[in-house]
């Protein structure tokens, strides 16, 4: 192990003693997960363009990702500019590690804010200000079996909760208890967040130093999805006792799944031959027709610390060039933030993609406060106590609202005294 | 020198490595838990306020905290007796004249305890299958129901003491073994010469020849169940209904996960007075049953 380590280094002398290249900038550049792999697959028009410029890729996995950049920011060991999910970036404003982009945006025609789908261009924004600029997007909706539909005597999947319960109601009566209509597993807090967001009311109340969680737009959201365990349309299980969704999807255990656009190429991959043709995306149902959904994804960001800001500002205008968004998407699946970039045919044509132009059109962002990730788990754990009977709907908000208003003590004392950034 | 500078000298070494690496910290725990530390202080340390024990009132107000601490003591409670009635069940087999091929077994049954407990945890997510695990297979053989196992907030825990016992039981197996083989055999020639069958042996011979060893034992069994987290953490996540939540996966989450320094060196402090309470009484109930 530490022969290899030594032969590595000797490697890495050798060829940054004949480099030699003394006037270049190296961008520091953090990605994580499948995007920081096929990043390299990028840069090298970048670099033809920039010749000054050299970027060097940090591959970071998800499961670390959050944990190591608070680190560097506490360490100041940030980089120049990085991937991130777009529910961190108010954390990370708070602990103002990220730098305001407005002055050059507005010095970026090329970046036209009216072409990103608005529900997600606002994910970005802390109190008016941008501190990213969206680089692919992700929001759930559903995967269903359009055979299994045709077998309850249904042509098209539906649009309103009222029509998805009639379609989960002849499910149930024609599988006996053996087969359900959706699968909402209860260790994710997606779906009810999905279906919370197309309440009228805000999930947070006073600017997000309360909870909002008793009023009865979100009540409503916990009676349906409550309801859906209630009725058997779904199992009251989690993802660790599914063992394989896509086993289970192709069996047919379940007909409709809230899911993101990373599954349509899963399900492509992993379902067997036979199922081609027999499922389908469509938007989520909502309480009087499509229904809204979370505006989720990745944003890039520079790092207030960096000190190659104006080159950082290169590279995510480069990346976020329709064309290049394209080729993004071919590599990697992940859908783009611009209108423009669908254009292309493998998107405008891929029948499975056309759900999600669909529904990033009516894309919520969740309240942006550090202490939102905290309080939609929170929002999971008592949705499974009222799943499990332990608490009335009503109960279970109550509950839910004294937990956000706990979370969220700090920050009213903060705000009290004229600090909160 | 004097005897005691002497004796002194010769401890320093140990004495520095002990404050410095656990006096220190607990230290300085302590007073992280007198603070409010959170994200906003790592943003700006003019954010960090001294709030007493503030944190504390608060988390024995915590319905969450009460949960994670009954979850602990139950997986405690039966745990422990169960490990070591099973470490001492395998040792006293393994040792038996009878047993055959002792290497092969004493080697079997100590893998576990080298296995990665994630990489065992998905065959016991297997096992455990509410339709497919073999557990429920064999039950149903027996007439049983299935049981969802890791979905079901009353037998989630049961699960994970049987993962727990299974995976741990092999150590203290082998330091049981090893004090088994120091008792001498002579006693047992007497015991037999004078009528004593082998549950009698067992009873008045082994049980009271194991004693220290077991107290050993089960001290450090007991600080280890405290300590519950990693079979929860790739088992069940917590859940379900934060049925196998324990205090330490509590402090995980308020510290690592929230950043809530402050609240999760509470909860530290806590379970180290815990700890150190429950072995104190472990060995004055030993020194009792020595006497």
């Amino acid at each position: 192990m530490r022969r290899t380590h030594a032969a590595l280094l000797l490697v890495l002398l050798a060829v940054s003693g004949c480099g030699g290249h003394r006037d270049v900038t190296e961008l520091r550049f953090w990605a994580m997960g499948r995007e920081s792999e096929v990043l390299a697959a990028l840069l090298p028009d970048f670099e033809r363009e920039h010749p000054g410029l050299r970027v060097r890729i940090e591959q970071l996995p998800w499961t670390a990702a959050h944990e190591k950049l608070l680190t560097a920011v506490a360490g100041d060991a940030t980089p120049d500019l990085c991937q991130l999910g777009n529910t961190w970036i108010p954390e990370l404003v708070a602990l103002r590690a990220l730098e305001p982009l407005d002055a050059r945006l507005a010095a970026t025609p090329a970046i036209d804010r009216a072409d990103y789908f608005e529900g997600i261009w606002q994910t970005n924004l802390i109190r008016e200000a941008a501190y990213g600029v969206p680089w692919y997007v992700d929001t759930r909706l559903l995967f269903y079996r359009s055979d299994l539909l045709h077998e309850a005597g249904f042509a098209e999947p539906p649009r309103s909760w009222a029509e998805w319960r009639q379609v989960l109601a002849a499910i149930a009566a024609r599988s006996h208890g053996e087969r359900f209509g959706v699968l909402l597993p209860l260790n994710e807090f997606e779906p009810l967040l999905a279906l919370a967001l197309q309440q009228p009311e805000p999930l947070l109340a006073d600017g997000g130093l309360r909870g909002n969680f008793t009023n009865p737009g979100f009540e409503r959201t916990l009676d349906f999805y409550v309801g859906m365990f209630r009725d058997h349309y779904a199992p009251p299980v989690g993802n660790a006792q599914i063992a394989n969704v896509w086993t289970e999807f192709g069996k047919g255990y379940f007909t409709f799944y809230i899911s993101g656009p990373w599954n349509i190429g899963e399900f492509q991959r992993r379902l067997p031959p036979e199922l081609t043709g027999r499922w389908m995306t469509a938007p989520l149902p909502g309480p009087e027709g499509p229904g809204a959904s979370i505006a989720g994804g990745a944003s890039l960001s520079i790092f207030r610390r960096s000190r190659h800001q104006a080159e950082a500002w290169q590279l995510i205008e480069y990346l976020s060039r329709p064309a290049v968004q394209q080729r993004f998407h071919q590599l990697t699946g992940d859908l783009p933030p611009r209108r423009s970039a669908w254009a292309a045919p493998a998107l405008a044509q891929d029948p499975f993609a056309r759900a999600f132009r669909d529904q990033l059109e009516r894309a919520r962002p969740t309240p942006r406060v550090p202490e939102w990730e905290q309080i939609v788990t929170e929002m999971r754990i008592v949705a499974e106590r009222v799943v499990r009977g332990e608490f009335t709907v009503h109960e279970g908000a109550v509950e839910l609202n004294a937990r956000a208003d706990r979370i969220l003590a700090k920050r009213r004392e903060l705000a009290a005294e004229g600090k909160l950034l | 020198m004097t005897r005691a500078q002497a004796g002194l000298l010769l401890a320093a070494p140990a004495l520095v490595v002990i404050a410095v690496f656990f006096f220190l910290p607990v230290l300085a725990a302590l007073a992280l838990s007198l603070t409010d530390f959170d994200l906003y202080a790592l943003a700006d340390s003019g954010y960090l306020r001294f709030v007493g024990l503030r944190n504390y009132v608060q988390l024995l107000g915590n319905p969450l905290f009460w949960q994670a601490l009954g979850n602990t003591l139950y997986f405690t409670v039966v745990g422990v007796p169960l490990s070591l009635a099973v470490s001492v069940g395998t040792a006293v087999l393994v040792h038996s004249r009878l047993a055959r091929c002792r290497g092969l077994f004493r080697t079997a049954l100590f893998a576990p305890v080298v296995t990665t407990v994630v990489a065992v945890a998905v065959i016991w997510r297997y096992l455990l299958h509410t339709r497919y695990g073999l557990i429920n297979y064999g039950l149903g053989k027996l007439g049983f129901a299935p049981i969802d196992w890791l979905g079901d907030p009353h037998f989630a825990m049961p699960a994970i003491i049987l993962f727990a016992v299974w995976k741990n039981f092999g150590y203290n197996m082998v330091i049981v073994l090893a004090a088994l083989q120091n008792i001498p055999e002579d006693l047992y020639e007497a015991a037999e010469l004078d009528g004593a069958g082998a549950g009698q042996q067992f009873l008045r011979i082994t049980l009271p020849m194991l004693g220290p060893t077991l107290l050993f034992v089960s001290i450090m069994t007991v600080a280890g169940y405290f300590q519950l987290f990693a079979e929860p953490y790739v088992m069940t996540l917590g859940g379900p209904g934060q049925s196998t939540l324990s205090v330490l996966y509590l402090l995980y989450e308020e510290g690592f996960k929230w950043w809530n320094l402050g609240r999760a060196s509470a909860v530290a402090f806590v379970l180290f007075l815990m700890m150190f309470a429950a072995t104190a009484l472990q060995m004055r109930l030993g020194r009792q049953a020595a006497a």
